[in-house]
């Protein structure tokens, strides 16, 4: 039996009848079509279908989309637009902090949380590194990745 | 994931009366474990009550020497808490400890003393610094509501709403975690409170234990030099691809000793 779900993605209000066994990457990838949010381990490790819900990264491939019902989620889509990329975004381009670019929208996602949670301190590069644990990358090492971050908090 | 129907509860009560009325319902919390689990078809509850617009079961409040955390509380805000970091910054730091930071934005601590996973970090925190485990029934001693792997105290039907922490006069934790999981290969609390010390291991047993050997020689003399000839029996301790049973045991003693020198 379906069930009607109605929130908030990326400020527009949207709603969908699912099963209630559908995930919110299901939702966000198949409902709305917004396939920048990627299904990478399916297992909560690798961080690739990150998304904010409340301003906060959570992994939308371990939350049910009926879950999201009168919440705000933001995806990938939903943080800057070609011309006027995000901070994070240009920062990942500037100084090549992608690769193939599958991890990179939940990188992106997880590297906003990061520099918003430690608004005030010094965002150290082992901070980055540390908070970074729950997103992974085989392709650049994080090297790139990690500077991407540390120029987007100058920015931001 | 196999289909079941979604309760969506606003209270504890309706959510009591929801498990009650459902086949083989569940409670879902920050559902960290409960969704994977199910994804992987482990598990196949006829019914999945949320718990996470309950309102009343959120929130930290310190006062007079005890702190209460909500049992829908995040780990994100137990971490980032700065009355939690004041009053026990040993809580505060394990909280910070578990999974990545978008699991911790999502993963409870009801949820997690619920589920008792042996490799969990929050058991090591309510047995090692002696809390309350507070239900829509009853209140439970720390140590009495950790009863086996993945075993608890609670009765059918019971649901934690919160977990009352009394301020020790000093804690610390160290946590050895699974490079990958993050979760405690072996976590030692050691924390010296007005009813004694106290030491709770973690990860390294099928359910969170007392270290009583070590809580005996910290009382005589709480110094990392106390714990010098005390060595933890490997028999029975959990011996996986990830850690020999032996391994384990050594972790626990160096654990303690490097928890004990933090504080001492």
């Amino acid at each position: 039996m379906t069930v009607k779900v109605t929130t908030t993605v990326n400020g527009r209000q949207v709603s969908g009848d699912v099963e209630p066994n559908t995930l919110l990457v299901e939702f966000v990838r198949e409902n709305l079509g917004l396939t920048g949010t990627h299904v990478g381990c399916d297992t909560s490790q690798c961080g690739a279908c990150t998304v904010h819900m409340d301003g906060k990264p959570i992994k939308s491939c371990t939350i049910l989309a009926v879950q999201a019902e009168g919440h705000q989620v933001v995806t990938i889509e939903g943080i800057g637009a070609p011309g006027a990329l995000h901070p994070m975004q240009a920062a990942f381009q500037e100084n090549h902090g992608l690769q193939c670019g599958y991890c990179t929208p939940g990188m992106i996602m997880a590297g906003i949380g990061i520099v918003e949670r430690n608004k005030g301190k010094t965002l150290s590069e082992e901070t980055i590194r540390a908070e970074l644990e729950g997103n992974i990358c085989r392709c650049t090492g994080y090297h790139n990745i990690v500077k991407s971050i540390a120029a987007a908090a100058r920015d931001m | 994931m196999y289909n079941f129907t979604y309760h969506r509860a606003g209270s504890v009560d309706s959510a009591a009366a929801k498990l009650a009325e459902s086949g083989d319902g569940k409670l879902l919390a920050g559902g960290m474990t409960l969704l994977p689990t199910m994804k992987a078809r482990l598990a196949q509850p006829s019914d999945l009550i949320d718990l996470n617009e309950i309102e009343g079961l959120k929130g930290i409040t310190v006062s007079g020497g005890t702190v209460t955390i909500g049992a829908m509380t995040r780990h994100a805000d137990v971490a980032a808490s700065a009355e939690v970091a004041q009053a026990i910054p040993a809580l505060a730091k394990l909280a910070g400890l578990i999974g990545d930071p978008a699991v911790r934005n999502r993963g409870t601590i009801g949820g997690s003393i619920s589920n008792n996973d042996p490799s969990a970090d929050y058991p090591a925190a309510v047995v090692g610094l002696g809390a309350t485990v507070v239900t829509n029934k009853r209140e439970i001693a720390g140590e009495d509501f950790f009863t086996g792997m993945f075993e608890t105290a609670l009765d059918e039907g019971e649901i934690v709403t919160a977990v009352r922490f009394p301020v020790p006069e000093k804690a610390a934790y160290f946590k050895f975690p699974n490079p990958a999981s993050r979760y405690a290969v072996v976590g030692v609390m050691v924390a010296s409170t007005s009813g004694g010390v106290r030491v709770a291991v973690t990860g390294a047993a099928p359910c969170v234990f007392r270290q009583s050997d070590m809580e005996k020689a910290l009382s005589a003399s709480f110094s990392a030099d106390a714990l010098a000839g005390i060595t933890q029996d490997a028999d029975g301790l959990n011996d996986d691809l990830h850690a020999s049973a032996a391994y384990r045991a050594n972790l626990v003693v160096v654990g303690a000793k490097r928890a004990v020198a933090e504080i001492a």
